[in-house]
């Protein structure tokens, strides 16, 4: 990341999710951009879910599945009125699957200034245990 | 935009303009993505996208800055141009970490954004909470909306 100085960002609309199935409520759902890397111990993943608070996340893992959805309440106070609109808010919804072994109890989950960091431990590899054989 | 000009109706009105609104944009989205372009309604295509709205005594610029420190942000206002410079950093993970994907950006950004009407600048308050920056800008008192007396009598 060290050409990060130079570069310049460029704005990206947020990329709408194909839902699999219909939501009740109705309003756009997102799919928030990640990075998913790992190590030895773990696999971590950061995810950008910005106006999410803690209490209105949802991280889930089942059946090897990882659900990440976050709600989104319009922060716009109820007299304001539109002047220019460049991006829409809603919920954020993505959906992993693991291959890996993850030690569920250790799992970690903390969102700050609307980024997830969520650390899966993988599970510690049984280990070796040598049987003496016995004579006699 | 030209479905809501030709019908000339209001939006609160019928609920199927929404959905043509919605499919409208889908399109030039599409059509966009193809181009290789951003394409939003207005949008500036200049990082952050930033949403402007009005209130009654004031105006509130709001842009979804996700992971970027408040101390990070630099933000100037000269009369009606609102100027948000910063950047996005993201910290260098522990060596070794492979990875799987790579979809979040860092980098630096400057974007000008020009007030829809005459601002008090001494009194702009600017808050960063879940990743989302708000600017709340009170109007000055020459935008503010004033009722009119109408004298009745002869002249």
């Amino acid at each position: 990341m060290s050409d990060s100085q130079t570069q310049a960002l460029r704005a990206k609309e947020k990329k709408e999710a194909v839902a699999s199935a219909e939501h009740t409520k109705p309003g756009p759902t997102f799919t928030p951009a990640v990075d998913i890397f790992e190590t030895d111990t773990a696999i971590t993943l950061l995810a950008d879910m910005p106006g999410v608070k803690a209490q209105n996340l949802d991280v889930d893992l089942r059946d090897d599945v990882l659900t990440l959805s976050g709600e989104v309440f319009a922060p716009e106070a109820e007299d304001e009125s539109d002047v220019n609109r460049e991006y829409v808010t809603g919920k954020y919804f993505r959906q992993f699957n693991l291959s890996e072994a993850i030690d569920q109890g250790k799992i970690d989950a903390g969102i700050r200034n609307g980024v997830l960091r969520l650390t899966l431990p993988k599970v510690e590899k049984a280990t070796p245990r040598k049987i003496v054989v016995t004579t006699g | 935009m030209i479905v809501r000009r030709a019908f000339g109706l209001p939006k609160s009105g019928w609920h199927g303009l929404d959905e043509l609104d919605r499919m409208r944009k889908q399109m030039t989205q599409l059509f966009g993505d193809i181009a290789g372009g951003i394409v939003g309604r207005d949008a500036a295509g200049v990082f952050p996208l930033t949403n402007v709205t009005e209130g009654r005594d004031n105006f509130y610029v709001r842009a979804e800055l996700p992971g970027v420190a408040a101390e990070d942000l630099n933000i100037t206002i000269t009369g009606d141009s609102l100027a948000i410079e910063g950047e996005r950093k993201i910290a260098v993970e522990e060596e070794g970490a492979k990875y799987h994907r790579r979809e979040r950006d860092a980098g630096r950004f400057n974007r000008m954004v020009t007030l829809p009407g005459h601002v008090d600048t001494d009194k702009v308050e600017a808050k960063c909470a879940d990743g989302i920056l708000t600017i709340i800008l009170p109007k000055a008192e020459s935008a503010k909306p004033r009722q009119i007396s109408i004298k009745t009598g002869s002249q």
